[in-house]
């Protein structure tokens, strides 16, 4: 048998693959992202880059009910974006096996929150199988694509940052080809007004309950016995916690988070004699012991917020003394920062020099926020900078759009924000839109999208036409520039700004990480004319430092060559030299 | 837990420290060990500190290495390397390129890059390698390949045989990029 080294999310697409899978549809979102760029490798799976979560589910929706085993991958958050034919699919079921990954990022490690998706399954109706390694996040989602089948549900892995992006050893199977399963028109089934969807709702009951009772005696939680002084409750990436640091105590691994397995509580509980439920995030577990009347300890050991940590549990439960990391007060943070070169960079530099507030937005250009650039005022969820900046007008008056903008992504823009401008013009407000045009998915690692010229396959695949895009939508004046010229851009801010009515403007640059030439000069600093005001260092590019002498310099491996740096200086110190 | 070996890769994101520790991942699976790496990506990829945990034993169960527990701390950058130090055990090794790459605060002002790095960490590991792998990259033909120069110097504090390494840079590395990596492999081991 063949082994091999994957990530989580590279076993979930191995998992596809084997399963006999059609079609994966998902937008890419940390730590999601990996699983359809894996899928997209094998040229028997049909996989896709949609516009956003909820497009993505409703494609993998139609391959199910044709007769397909389909899957719709995202992180978190892009469950919610997704959660309108979530809840509704789940009193529909499925014909070909449907699931869905949700990827959760205790700890935010690339997240706007850390929502704990267990709860979302069990608000829909819809069973989650939560793996604990790379191995199991190819046998369970196989598993979750039969179980589908035989119990006419959708079934939610999830995963988690760690389960998503920890590498450990995989055993590879051979494809099973799953033909279609053929399709019968069944409109009391997926057609879900009223009178069908009351009975599919007392269906969906029944369905949970005959899952329920096969949870109980299946092999996907087990009990560990082992010391019964201590019993621990836990799933996912913890379980392999406690077994590194409790390597006595006895554990209730659970694989199904959702519905959870009342009988087994029960028996461990009265097995051991000190329980604990060791979670992440929410008390799901805790409070579903707590409701069969098991006596057991947890958050209020462990924190409700991040994740938690293998000589945290040593420590808490094992009694061993916690190695506490000294504090690096003396150690200057790193951040992610703007790539030198990045097409965003120019851009926040005129919307902080004109102080204007910033209605941000998920994106690599979140970033903009730090300092030095410091411009941006709110980021809530993808697509709600137009919204949010639409409803500051509408509250404050009219004279709030001549110094706010709204500043999003195209592929942002693409996935919820283009609703938002609709309503700016239905709604007859002013705010000026900059969509910063770089035509690819870049925060989540270079995705391509609705506006790239290619698909998830790498072919090539109509591009969208913002301008007009944006005309149709009725937005009068719609203004491109190139970032790089602070000069146009600057103008063209303005003009936006003073227009009496809706205003885009579209920033368009690649992303700086994509162009491949290398410069055919080089930035220097001229150290006679550099008189040391630091302008220059406003614009937070990780190429410029400043010397001993009071002098900028430019680190010539970081330089990218886009020159800002020598438009902004008012003193001409920076010079274009031949690149040797 | 003992028997457990924990490599800890820190550098800075862009630097190469998750390709050094699919090479590594290699090798140790090779010499029979069940491997687990950890890492964090999304954010890291713009400049940002990054950290690959790798742990490798005959049954490794955590993928994630605990502070004052790791056997070997390889770091790509003099920054960063103190940043991680409070996860290297007691006795354990310190590889250090001497890179030094200037974070934001300190590019703004609003912080200093410490000019006693190296005092320092030679204060906490007296024998710390502190090695110019950037010169040794660019002797092998591109400065990209320090991570496999540092991959080079790790493997002389490994019992794995130089036969599995090259197997591993081979199987790992773009084809066009295999003989400046085993040049820059060889030039690390020396």
């Amino acid at each position: 048998m063949t082994t091999q080294l994957m990530t989580g999310n590279e076993a979930v697409a191995r998992a596809c693959y084997e399963a006999g899978v059609k079609l994966v549809s998902a937008y890419p979102g940390t730590p999601s992202t990996e699983i359809t760029e894996n899928a997209a490798k094998y040229d028997e799976v049909y996989a896709e880059w949609a516009p956003n979560e909820k497009v993505a589910l409703e494609v993998a929706i139609g391959a199910s009910i044709i007769g397909a085993r389909s899957l719709a991958a995202m992180k978190h958050v892009g469950l919610n974006v997704a959660a309108d034919p979530l809840f509704t699919i789940a009193y529909g079921g499925v014909n070909g096996g449907l699931v869905i990954v949700s990827a959760d990022d205790p700890g935010m490690h690339s997240s706007q929150n850390e929502q704990d998706n267990r709860l979302i399954g069990r608000a829909a109706g819809v069973p989650v199988l939560e793996p604990s390694d790379s191995a199991e996040a190819l046998e369970f989602t196989k598993t979750a694509f039969s179980l589908s089948e035989r119990f006419d549900m959708p079934f939610i892995i999830r995963l988690t940052t760690r389960t998503a992006h920890s590498s450990s050893l995989v055993s590879l199977g051979e494809r099973k080809e799953k033909p279609l399963i053929p399709y019968k028109k069944n409109e009391k089934k997926f057609v879900m007004m009223p009178a069908h969807a009351r009975p599919r709702h007392l269906d969906l009951e029944e369905r949970l309950s005959s899952f329920m009772a096969y949870v109980e005696g299946c092999g996907l939680n087990r009990i560990e016995w082992r010391d019964k002084k201590i019993g621990v409750i836990c799933s996912g990436a913890v379980y392999n916690y406690v077994k590194e640091a409790l390597p006595c105590a006895s554990i209730l691994k659970i694989g199904v988070s959702y519905p959870l397995p009342a009988r087994m509580f029960k028996e461990f509980a009265a097995g051991v004699k000190k329980l604990y439920v060791i979670e992440e995030l929410e008390p799901m577990m805790e409070d579903f012991a707590r409701s069969l009347g098991i006596k057991c300890q947890g958050k209020e050991l462990f924190s409700i917020a991040g994740e938690i940590m293998p000589w945290e549990i040593a420590s808490k439960i094992g009694g061993k003394e916690q190695e506490m990391l000294p504090a690096a007060a003396e150690i200057p943070a790193r951040p992610p920062v703007m790539c030198a070169g990045c097409p965003h960079r120019g851009l926040f530099y005129l919307l902080g020099k004109h102080k204007l507030v910033v209605s941000g937005d998920i994106g690599c250009y979140t970033l903009a926020c730090s300092p030095p650039l410091s411009a941006m005022d709110t980021t809530i969820c993808m697509g709600a900078s137009i919204g949010v900046a639409h409803g500051m007008e509408k509250a404050a008056g009219e004279d709030t759009s001549r110094h706010t903008v709204a500043v999003l992504g195209e592929s942002t823009f693409l996935h919820s924000g283009m609703t938002g401008l609709l309503n700016v013009v239905y709604n007859q407000s002013r705010v000026t839109t900059i969509i910063l045009d770089n035509s690819i998915t870049a925060m989540t690692g270079h995705q391509h999208n609705p506006a790239s010229g290619k698909n998830a396959k790498g072919q090539t695949a109509p591009a969208v036409d913002f301008e007009q895009l944006c005309r149709a939508i009725g937005v009068k004046k719609v203004l491109v520039t190139d970032p790089y010229d602070l000069q146009a851009t600057e103008a063209a801010l303005t003009e936006c700004l003073e227009f009496d009515g809706p205003a885009v403007l579209i920033t368009r640059r690649p992303c700086a990480l994509l162009v491949k030439e290398l410069p055919s000069a080089a930035l220097t600093v001229d150290n006679k004319k550099c008189t040391g005001c630091k302008t220059c260092l406003k614009l937070g590019c990780p190429a410029l430092g400043f010397n001993e002498e009071g002098k900028a310099f430019i680190e010539q491996t970081q330089c990218a060559f886009c020159g800002l740096c020598a438009e902004i200086c008012r003193f001409d110190a920076i010079n274009k030299e031949a690149a040797q | 837990m003992t028997g457990v070996n924990n490599i800890l890769i820190v550098g800075v994101g862009g630097q190469g420290t998750i390709l050094a520790s699919r090479i590594l991942a290699e090798v140790a699976i090779a010499g029979g060990y069940q491997v687990k790496i950890s890492e964090i990506h999304g954010m890291s990829q713009r400049g940002g500190s990054v950290m690959t945990q790798l742990r490798f034993a005959d049954e490794v169960f955590s993928p994630v290495i605990e502070p004052s527990t790791a056997d070997i701390l390889l770091s790509f950058e003099m920054l960063e390397a103190l940043r991680a130090l409070p996860y290297l055990k007691e006795g354990g090794e310190l590889i250090v390129s001497k890179q030094e790459l200037l974070p934001m605060p300190v590019i703004t002002g609003t912080a200093q890059y410490p000019a006693d790095i190296a005092e320092r960490l030679l204060s906490v590991v007296p024998d710390a390698q502190i090695v110019d792998a950037l010169s040794l990259a660019k002797k092998a033909g591109t400065v990209k390949a320090v991570n496999v120069v540092l991959l080079g110097m790790l493997s002389r504090h490994l019992p794995f045989d130089e036969n599995s390494w090259l197997q591993a840079i081979r199987k790992c590395v773009k084809p066009k990029t295999v003989e400046i990596n085993l040049k820059a492999f060889a030039l690390g081991r020396g």
